[in-house]
């Protein structure tokens, strides 16, 4: 998985400017307004299936490496991009703040999104504008809290031993 | 009890397919056709769907999760007229038991143990792209005969995954002779897996650096033995199956998905495959050295249910021809890598060497920190694009780790396979997905 000659970004035209991450993959930066707008175009030059969508929550990493014009927000949604006719892979990361976990769905674009994007909600609480059936998908509806956010203790189921320490 | 009061008392909540006059026109034209799905497709106005369906003439029921043919706990709800499934949705999560976040509790050398339990039919794909992902944020590069043990071992494990499936599949389409076959022949996989790694199943087997052990004496007379067995007992399920009037009136045209549509939905796998995009990441996006050997990749041309089956039975055929050739090409030298960082010294050192006594305690107890960053890697596993999602903050133990299951996402399709055909092709059709709940609800 080596940096293809043509960049996406190129191939969609997008100002963003591509950096490039582990394993020489493809990363764009996109702020949650051109959200909608990058994925389109991207999906417009070929890039015709999305293999993966997930959140972050940088609660207790918030000094991660991004390059300088990002501001770094609580929650990140990641968006893995496949382009079957190229071979090619792109990857988004979007910004989302604490205080207004809510992004654009991409639904429409890539219908493939619709679990995905589901559990990112479930998990993280992370909301999704649009979203055609925006529910939990993971863990029963009557269930509080977003498991996977950093400040969502882990469970710990009591053992029989002397000093065990009690469920946190 | 009226049947409000049986709503009322089974009824789980929002998730669940809703009653016609309770989904909205959008939701429902999205759910009446899988065209509106489509993004080049032609788009349909949700007033012009038919969903004038009266009172009486529409039935809500449950499969599952109890079901025998749902492959463990997929309880799938179906809006049914009469036998026609006209609407249906897919509830999972009866399996969940956070594996994402367990996985940020163990360190980097712990984390095979964890997510070789998702896809528990293919464990060691698992721990392949775990290990694939971590080795890329260390940067660390691993020893041929690693590579190559990786791909023999891997590709053992998809025939005896698609073996698998093609037991469960006889079994849901009424042949119990295929079920005993299968699981007679996935057992000698099986035992050379037991001999080489300790373990039938969750090996632990591929970790970050290489494999925790070198293959054992005779290895070859083993997987000879295999790869000379198996082709021939698929010829047999062939003749068993392939023509036989039944099984093929009960799949040939049933659940056609079209490549448009797959791609769409993100389905990956035989599914992408049956209906006719040559996608395979071992041909198209070559990890290990999969650019080092010769096979085909299966494709099918209508998209059905039997197409599905095809591609399977052939793909055992293949991995058959990719596992004699890693025989053949199986280079000499180490089988994981000499890096002290993230290897444990050799047994024999622990008993004359107090620091590689420390140095062993320290890999197993603190494990070893890995450089900030993120990566995303993909493996074609039995099921489809496997994908691990790893995020480092330079601690020794993973950030995030998200795993993006291929069972999970070609459930999505479901709907759009089974809507317009019988109630009883949908146990044909739920079979060809193959899903794994354990992988589906992680």
């Amino acid at each position: 998985m080596t940096a293809a000659a043509t960049s996406a970004a190129e191939l969609a035209g997008l100002p963003e400017s591509p950096t490039v991450g582990a394993g020489g993959q493809e990363v764009i930066h996109v702020t949650r307004e051109r959200y909608l707008e990058v994925t389109g175009a991207l999906r417009d030059a070929g890039f015709e299936m999305c293999a993966d969508l997930c959140a972050v929550d940088y609660l207790r990493h918030p000094d991660r490496p991004l390059p300088e014009a990002v501001t770094p927000e609580r929650f990140e949604i990641v968006v893995n991009l496949l382009s079957l006719e190229r071979r090619q892979r792109v990857r988004l990361r979007v910004q989302v703040p604490a205080s207004d976990p809510v992004v654009p769905t991409l639904f429409n674009l890539y219908p493939g999104t619709e679990n995905m994007e589901r559990e990112a909600f479930d998990l993280f609480g992370v909301c999704f504008e649009g979203h055609p059936d925006h529910t939990r998908i993971l863990m029963p509806d009557d269930w509080e809290g977003h498991p996977l956010r950093k400040d969502y203790s882990v469970g710990r189921v009591p053992v029989q031993f002397k000093q065990a320490p009690g469920p946190r | 009890m009226t049947s409000e009061e049986l709503k009322a008392e089974t009824s789980e909540g929002l998730q669940e397919l809703q009653e016609r006059d309770e989904t909205g026109p959008v939701a429902l034209a999205i759910e009446e056709g899988s065209q509106f799905r489509l993004p080049e497709g032609p788009v349909l106005n949700p007033g012009d769907i038919d969903v004038e369906f009266g009172e009486d003439e529409t039935m809500i029921i449950n499969m599952g999760p109890q079901h025998p043919s749902t492959h463990g706990v997929l309880r799938i709800m179906m809006e049914l007229e009469g036998e026609t499934v006209l609407r249906s949705k897919p509830i999972i999560g009866y399996l969940h038991t956070g594996m994402e976040k367990t996985g940020e509790e163990l360190t980097y050398v712990q984390g095979a143990t964890n997510v070789t339990r998702m896809d528990y039919l293919s464990p060691l794909h698992n721990e392949l792209v775990f290990s694939l992902a971590a080795e890329a944020l260390l940067g660390i590069e691993i020893p041929p005969r690693s590579t190559w043990i990786r791909m023999l071992m891997t590709e053992l494990n998809r025939i005896s995954s698609h073996v698998m499936w093609m037991a469960t599949n006889g079994m849901d389409l009424a042949s119990t002779s295929m079920m005993i076959y299968g699981f007679r022949d996935r057992e000698m996989i099986l035992s050379f897996f037991e001999k080489t790694t300790g373990l039938r199943m969750n090996h632990d087997y591929i970790r970050p650096g290489g494999v925790a052990a070198d293959l054992p004496d005779g290895w070859e007379d083993d997987v000879m033995s295999i790869v000379e067995t198996i082709p021939g007992r698929v010829d047999e399920y062939d003749e068993l199956l392939t023509g036989q009037p039944i099984f093929k009136r009960r799949t040939e045209g049933v659940g056609i998905i079209s490549p448009e549509l797959a791609t769409a939905m993100s389905a990956t796998g035989p599914i992408l495959r049956a209906s006719g995009v040559a996608w395979d990441l071992r041909r198209a996006m070559p990890y290990l050295a999969y650019d080092e050997v010769d096979f085909d990749v299966i494709v099918g041309s209508v998209g059905d249910t039997f197409d599905r089956y095809a591609v399977r039975m052939n793909e055992i055929r293949e991995s058959c021809k990719i596992v004699r050739q890693c025989v053949e090409k199986m280079p000499l030298g180490d089988y994981r890598a000499q890096d002290k960082k993230v290897t444990p010294p050799p047994r024999a050192r622990i008993d004359e060497s107090m620091e590689a006594l420390i140095h062993h305690f320290k890999i197993f107890t603190r494990g070893f920190e890995v450089p900030p960053g993120e990566v995303y890697t993909a493996i074609e596993s039995p099921r489809g694009e496997l994908g691990c999602y790893l995020v480092a903050d330079g601690s020794n133990k993973p950030y995030r780790m998200h795993i993006r299951g291929p069972s999970f996402v070609n459930l999505q399709s479901l709907p759009p396979l089974l809507r317009g055909g019988l109630i009883a092709d949908a146990i044909a059709v739920i079979s060809s997905v193959d899903p794994v709940m354990g992988e589906v609800d992680r």
